[in-house]
Order: C-alpha cells, then sequence, then structure tokens
C-alpha cells in the first residue's frame, strides 16, 4: 500500500505543468491561492490525479483540500479504502 | 468586515455589466404577449430563451382550466400536504402523470428544482454514494448536497469514465445512485443513455434520469430520452419539470419501485413547502393531456429546431453538436458574447446570454431555446439578426457602441 511519502513525489511531478516557471512547490503550497488554479484547471488536475492513483475523490471532501499536503493525505486515506 | 462584504465583488461586476447598457441576468419582461413575444425595452421582442418548448403557456384549454380551478379551489393550498392534507387536484396529478409514463407511483413536487432535491436527497443518503455527470443542473448538485451521500462526479457523457469509477467503488456500487439528465440544458446535448443503462445493470447500481428538457420532446409520446431510448424500464426513477414543455410551474418523480412512495415521508422538499395552487395544478393537469393528444406539437418543435440549427449553422457559428430545440452559438470570449447578446435585443431578438461558471468547459454561449409556437417567420428573423452580428467565428470585433473594457470582470 502506497504511504503517503511515497504519494508526495508523485503528486509534486503531476503538479508541475500546472506551476510558473520557477515556483517550487512545496508540502504547504496551496493549490488555488498559490498556483492560481482557475476552477476548469483545479478540475483537470483533479481529473488526472485520481486516474494516476486510481481513485475517486469525493466532492465532499474538496473543501478541505487546500494544499498539497491535504491532498497527498486524501489520496493516502482513498487508497486504504 | 461585515457579512455584506461578500457581496461588494458581485455589485462591481453588476456595476460593470450596467456600465454596458443592460443587465443580461436581470431583464424586465414588461408585458407578455404569446408564448414567443413580449414587450421589453419598450420593444416588441421574439422570445428564444424561454424553455417553452410547446408553447403551451397560453394555450386556452390550460388557461381556462385554470381559471375554473381558481374560482373552485381558491387561490393557494396555504401549507404542506402531509399537514393541511392532499387536494383531489393533487391526487388526480399524480395520477396523470403516473399514467402518462405507464408507471404505477408518482410524487408532486412545488417545484422542479424541488423535484430533484426531494427525489435525490432521499434515494442516497450517508454511507450510499452518488455518480452524478459532471454538466449536472444546479438542482441535481444541490439535491445530492442535501442527502448527505458521497458525491462523485464523472466525465459529461463519458460512459467509460462512469464505468471506472464503478469499478473503483467495489461492492459499494451496489448502493451507488447514478444521475443523468436526458437533455443538458446549455449545450442540449443527451446522456447515451443505452450504454449508462447496460453498466448500470452490471455493476448494480441505480438510475435516476432527469427529464426537465426532455419531456415533451423526446420519444414517439414525449415521454423523454429513456422512451426514445427504448430503456425505460430500466431506469430506477425519472424526475422531470412541469415550468418548461408543460408551461406551468412543478415538478414529479415517478417509478416503478413500490418503495418509492415513501419519498413522501422522508423528503423534506415534500414535507416542509406548500403543495402546488390549484390552478398550477390544473394548467398542468389540461397541457398533460395536450402533449398527448396533440403530437404534431412536437414535429413543428423539431421542424423549427432544424431550421433554426440549419440558418445559424449556415451564418457560420459553431455550435453543440446535436440538432434539438436547445441551440448554442458558441462565442469566444465573454465581452464579445455579451456585447453580441445586447445587439440582439437590441434588434428585437432574446436569448439567454450563458457565461462561466454555468457552463461546461468555460463555454462563453448564445443559448437559443426552440418553441413549437415559433413561426417560420420568427425563425427566419432570429436567423437574420445572428448572420448579421459581427461573424463571431472569424474576427472579434466589438459593436462600436459596447465598450469592452467595461465589462463584466
Amino acid at each position: 500500500m502506497m504511504s503517503y511519502s511515497d504519494i508526495l513525489p508523485q503528486l509534486f511531478d503531476t503538479l508541475k505543468p500546472f506551476t510558473k516557471e520557477g515556483f517550487r512547490l512545496k508540502e504547504k503550497t496551496e493549490l488555488v491561492a498559490e498556483l492560481g488554479l482557475d476552477s476548469l484547471q483545479v478540475m483537470q488536475v483533479l481529473l488526472k490525479i485520481e486516474d494516476q492513483f486510481d481513485i475517486s475523490i469525493p466532492l465532499n471532501n474538496l473543501p478541505n483540500i487546500r494544499t498539497v499536503q491535504d491532498l497527498g493525505q486524501e489520496i493516502e486515506k482513498l487508497l486504504k479504502g | 468586515m461585515s457579512l455584506f462584504d461578500k457581496f461588494l465583488p458581485i455589485q462591481k461586476a453588476r456595476n460593470n455589466l450596467l456600465k454596458s447598457g443592460v443587465n443580461p441576468f436581470h431583464v424586465t419582461v414588461e408585458n407578455i404577449l404569446s408564448p414567443t413575444e413580449a414587450i421589453m425595452n419598450g420593444r416588441t421582442t421574439i422570445l428564444v430563451g424561454t424553455n417553452n418548448y410547446l408553447g403551451l403557456t397560453f394555450h386556452p384549454d390550460c388557461i381556462k382550466a385554470g381559471q375554473e380551478a381558481l374560482a373552485q379551489e381558491g387561490t393557494g393550498t396555504t401549507g404542506s400536504r402531509m399537514a393541511n392534507g392532499s387536494f383531489l387536484s393533487h391526487r388526480e396529478l399524480e395520477k396523470a402523470i403516473a399514467d402518462f409514463y405507464g408507471a404505477p407511483y408518482a410524487i408532486v413536487f412545488s417545484t422542479g428544482y424541488q423535484a430533484n432535491l426531494g427525489v435525490l436527497s432521499s434515494l442516497a443518503g450517508p454511507g450510499d454514494t452518488i455518480l452524478m455527470d459532471g454538466d449536472s443542473h444546479a438542482s441535481i448538485y444541490d439535491g445530492c448536497r442535501l442527502g448527505g451521500a458521497e458525491i462523485i462526479r464523472f466525465k459529461h457523457n463519458d460512459v467509460a469514465d462512469l464505468e471506472k469509477r464503478l469499478r473503483r467503488l467495489g461492492d459499494r456500487s451496489h448502493r451507488t445512485l447514478i444521475v443523468v439528465e436526458g437533455i443538458y440544458s446549455m449545450l442540449g446535448d443527451r446522456a447515451p443513455l443505452a450504454e449508462i443503462v447496460e453498466v448500470k445493470k452490471k455493476y448494480g447500481a441505480t438510475l435516476v434520469v432527469d427529464e426537465a428538457h426532455s419531456l415533451g420532446v423526446l420519444g414517439q409520446h414525449g415521454r423523454g430520452l429513456a422512451e426514445e431510448t427504448g430503456v425505460e424500464q430500466d431506469v430506477d426513477c425519472i424526475v422531470g419539470t412541469f415550468s418548461k414543455s408543460l408551461g406551468s410551474t412543478g415538478g414529479f418523480g415517478i417509478s416503478f419501485h413500490p418503495e418509492f412512495e415513501f419519498i413522501r415521508y422522508t423528503s423534506r422538499p415534500y414535507i416542509f413547502t406548500a403543495s402546488p395552487c390549484p390552478s398550477v395544478v390544473a394548467t398542468t393537469k389540461a397541457a398533460i393531456r395536450i402533449i398527448q393528444d396533440r403530437p404534431e406539437l412536437r414535429r413543428r418543435l423539431w421542424t423549427n429546431a432544424h431550421q433554426l440549427y440549419d440558418g445559424l449553422l449556415q451564418s457560420g457559428y459553431s455550435l453543440g453538436a446535436e440538432v434539438g430545440p436547445i441551440i448554442a452559438a458558441m462565442i469566444p470570449t465573454k465581452e464579445l458574447a455579451l456585447a453580441m447578446w445586447q445587439e440582439l435585443l437590441e434588434n428585437g431578438i432574446y436569448v439567454n446570454l450563458m457565461i462561466p461558471p454555468a457552463t461546461p468547459n468555460g463555454e462563453c454561449l448564445l443559448r437559443c431555446s426552440v418553441s413549437a409556437a415559433h413561426t417560420e417567420k420568427q425563425i427566419k428573423k432570429i436567423i437574420s439578426a445572428f448572420s448579421k452580428l459581427p461573424d463571431a467565428t472569424q474576427n472579434h470585433t466589438h459593436p462600436s457602441h459596447v465598450q469592452p473594457e467595461a465589462i463584466i470582470n
């Protein structure tokens, strides 16, 4: 079973194309506020991540996902089932 | 900081809209003349944004039935059916809509919005899962939230994505509600219902189809996409509204499952609201009879839809992929869309301006909804007004009287 520490580097790789050049992603990076993603881009990112980890992220949980760390922890939780 | 500060960005956006002359989200119909004409800004205007698909709002049978009900049963019911009791006419309307679908169970709600809230929130609760099409109407989103189920979106009309997500649910797929629409309100495209039914059966899920825009429009008897696709028996529940092709207000759910009746006892949007008023019930019943007795209305609607679709296509507009009563012209930017919308209105044509976030894929749309009541001459006028606008597919020039920088945002 993949743990948070395995998930995080994969998450950084997936998010990288959505960042501006030179931007350094950290665990505490805020997905909307710092990356400047609009709602369409957020959807694209989520679809990519869902397929990458073969999960579905419920809409109910989205308000609690603000940072890369939140997203990584959500993925870990969903993978555990 | 006050609670009211959150409205400041909306106020700013609204004020910017007003600088362009008119607020497209707050228009006034000064005098409604017919299903297809009104006085707006002092000018006779052809209405192409009403969802009045069969043009029944002025039908003499509906008006007579409404007037008689007003005189005999009064103006309102002043309470909910659970507390005040059902009028006989509520029961008759439920029988009429159930008979129309050939289904044994029907529940009527006070609005179409409440029908989705009531049915969806009752069917899927905590511990259940909902798989909803990503382009679903706000009432579906809200109904799903109200029930407390886990909500997962699948890619619009993408059955492979739906199946993938059903597979990911494992055993939970048996306690999963799939929600789709017959015709989607923004671009007018239809759900691939035969394929959706197949995966629903494969994974033992439950399927609700919202036929709000397809009732009276699709199927040999006008029952919607499930009828047209030949899968009515495989759809667990249909929800719909009386406020579009039936020209009234209110909503309904129908089902072949006997348990459906118990939604009356669990659905807050059914229990805690005043029941539909008698005149509305009467006009709806009359309209249900008319759509059964007059299939030519549906044929007329489709003739008009083809005429407008072909005309706009020939004028160079990018349209939704499917011909139907909802015809949406895709415009490259919201500034241009607003300018075109305004010019259409000044030329006596009212369409719906649709911009993100209300639209799929960030599209800006001039959305037309065709009516059986439109005359050939009116459709020609609509096409002519569109064709005289700056060509949205070729350039991005703005009509001179509109200041692009003063528009939205």
